[in-house]
């Protein structure tokens, strides 16, 4: 990346013995919105305590803005948090709450009142500004963290699942939320999330996070359409995950057999050597019911469940042992268990995975 | 079920009754018109009120009550406070465990064995019958109560608002001021409360280490028991009990309207 804003050099931490973060290395630029995601345990909610200063890299260095900043304390690193809890001060009303960091800077008294009014009215909560915290509801809470966070306008806003303690609806509305201010603003946000969809929706990046490391970073639909390993395909979706042996490679196309006997061409980038195991994702949307020539692949199954979701179906298929989940719009003819069904799916849609 | 329920009930009852009976017994007297401490009261009168405020060994005793009083609780509130502070961590070193434990330890060391090691120390120092010596033996017996209490609160604190107080800018010192304390506030009202009334009822350590000016209520009333049972002790008595009482439900209804703003 040319000129990033962020950048993380070898960082690692470990605390007494346990490793969580392993010489990690990560580029964030200007008003970029990139996810940290991966389950817990992973190593993303610590890297952010790290960016924020409430904990210092046991090794690595970590610049902000062309300064080295691992070693300022939390205060003076301008940066806005906003977490899970939102920790909102208890003592103090709402308007206390978001002129806290003005006050900190010692603006005049006529500028802290003007500005946290206009923060307040941002996000529409401007009638609830002699309420305390404890009086608002989550979804109030969390835009009285938010406005908190941007108020004093800071370079980076560091965001610790923000969302996760919201039910379904609000989560939605606050992803839109947030996108929305992170536009406007032309805000630099690194957000820590353990929902993929969040993650999918909201993100100009993606760093998907294992045991430490970074497993895959980039664009969501990179990272949905070609995940690099096993696991950011399951990670991130649902996917089937099929393995096989390389027979034949011919430009670009590459005749992977199955355990079972069949054959099936899986486009790829890299040269994979005859006779080597693969794994491929196929994921279960690509996959399509009925015999279709062009696509590639055609094989047959027998359908062993059939699950309704509403707005699509989810066939479970098992095709010579191997069992197969597909996605499915309900304009198919009536299946019944049981019944044979033929599947095809594109050779762009298997993509390799390393294990 | 009903006989479990009942005999909770009379076994709850009668330990009441046990705490509460001698205070029962010891609070009429106040108001008894005759010169000795026993039932049944001839006639009714305030007289021994009018004498244990207007005579001169009983007002300097309730001085000197207030003053070692207020030392102490301010002392031992600021002590306490800041060991707290310096011990909330839920995992703490092996040093900061011992510490912790030497903080509480004048909860169960014996009065008696700190008083004559404090009389040996303090008269190497010249603080034997002084106040400053009276307040310095009962802020060590206070200060367990107030790091108990304030331990207890801040515990309760979420770090996570010290932290977002940090990053929006706030230096370690601001922290502390404007959000730690504030939220430590209720804890630190009790431990200075319970300093106060530790203070006010120490007996044993003031007998060691205070001199005749420095006579506290509490020890005149245990010299005036020995010497001539005036009822007097029946009148200071009663102003200590009605002293705490309100104490305590000050302290109760102010955390009570905090819950209840918090709540609406």
């Amino acid at each position: 990346m040319n000129n990033p804003f962020i950048r993380l050099e070898e960082v690692s931490k470990s605390f007494g013995l346990l490793t969580v973060v392993e010489g990690l290395n990560l580029e964030i630029g200007k008003g970029e919105f990139i996810s940290l995601l991966g389950p817990s345990g992973s190593g993303k909610t610590t890297i952010l305590m790290m960016l924020a200063g409430f904990e210092n890299p046991t090794s690595g260095a970590i610049w902000a803005g062309g300064k080295r900043i691992d070693s300022l304390p939390p205060h003076r690193r301008n940066m806005g948090v906003v977490f899970q809890n939102y920790a909102l001060f208890p003592h103090m009303t709402v308007s206390q709450n978001v002129a806290f960091p003005l006050k900190m800077r010692s603006l005049p008294r006529a500028e802290v009142k003007e500005r946290v009014g206009k923060a307040l009215d941002m996000v529409q909560l401007g009638s609830l500004a002699e309420r305390r915290p404890s009086q608002l509801s989550g979804g109030q809470q969390q835009r009285v963290a938010l406005a908190r966070a941007l108020i004093f306008e800071p370079e980076v806003v560091l965001m610790d699942e923000p969302l996760g303690a919201l039910d379904k609806q609000l989560r939605e509305q606050m992803q839109l939320d947030i996108r929305d201010l992170h536009r406007r603003l032309k805000l630099t946000i690194v957000f820590v999330t353990h929902d993929q969809s969040e993650a999918l929706t909201m993100s100009d990046r993606i760093a998907i996070f294992n045991r430490g490391k970074i497993e895959q970073i980039g664009k969501p639909s990179d990272i949905y359409d070609h995940p690099s390993t096993q696991f950011v395909a399951e990670f991130i979706g649902e996917t089937n995950l099929v393995w096989g042996t390389v027979k034949s490679m011919e430009g670009g196309t590459a005749r992977v057999q199955l355990p079972a006997g069949q054959q099936v061409l899986v486009e790829t980038a890299t040269d994979l050597g005859p006779n080597s195991k693969v794994c491929l994702s196929i994921r279960p949307e690509r996959i399509k019911v009925g015999r279709r020539e062009a696509a590639g692949n055609n094989i047959t199954a027998a359908v062993s469940d059939i699950v309704y979701h509403g707005d699509h179906l989810r066939l479970i298929a098992r095709s010579d042992g191997q069992s197969l989940i597909i996605k499915t719009d309900r304009s198919q003819p009536t299946l019944s268990i049981g019944d044979e069904v033929q599947l095809s799916f594109l050779s762009s849609d298997c993509w390799v995975v390393r294990p | 079920m009903s006989v479990l329920r009942f005999s909770k009930l009379i076994f709850g009852s009668a330990t009441v009754f046990f705490l509460i009976a001698p205070l029962i017994a010891i609070l009429p007297l106040a108001f008894t018109d005759s010169v000795f401490l026993n039932y049944p009261i001839p006639a009714y009168s305030t007289r021994w009120f009018v004498e244990l405020f207007t005579a001169g060994v009983w007002q300097r005793s309730i001085i000197n009550s207030l003053i070692i009083g207020c030392g102490t609780t301010v002392l031992a509130t600021f002590l306490g406070t800041v060991g707290a502070l310096g011990l909330r961590d839920k995992q703490l070193s092996l040093v900061l465990t011992t510490i912790k434990t030497v903080f509480l330890l004048p909860m169960v060391v014996p009065a008696v064995v700190l008083g004559v090691g404090m009389q040996l120390m303090f008269a190497r120092y010249a603080l034997t019958n002084t106040y400053l010596g009276v307040i310095i033996a009962h802020t060590v017996v206070a200060v367990p109560f107030v790091v108990v209490n304030v331990l207890a609160v801040l515990q309760g604190i979420d770090r996570r608002l010290e932290q977002a107080a940090a990053s929006l800018g706030a230096a370690p010192v601001t922290v502390l001021k404007q959000v730690t304390l504030p939220l430590a506030l209720p804890g630190i009202v009790s431990g200075a409360v319970f300093a106060f009334a530790t203070s006010l009822d120490e007996v044993v350590l003031t007998l060691f280490v205070a001199g005749p000016n420095q006579r506290t209520l509490a020890r005149q009333m245990f010299s005036t028991i020995r010497e001539n049972i005036s009822p007097a002790i029946a009148a200071a008595a009663f102003v200590f009990i009605v002293g705490t009482v309100l104490i305590a439900i000050v302290v109760n209804f102010s955390r009570g309207t905090k819950r209840a703003k918090e709540v609406r």
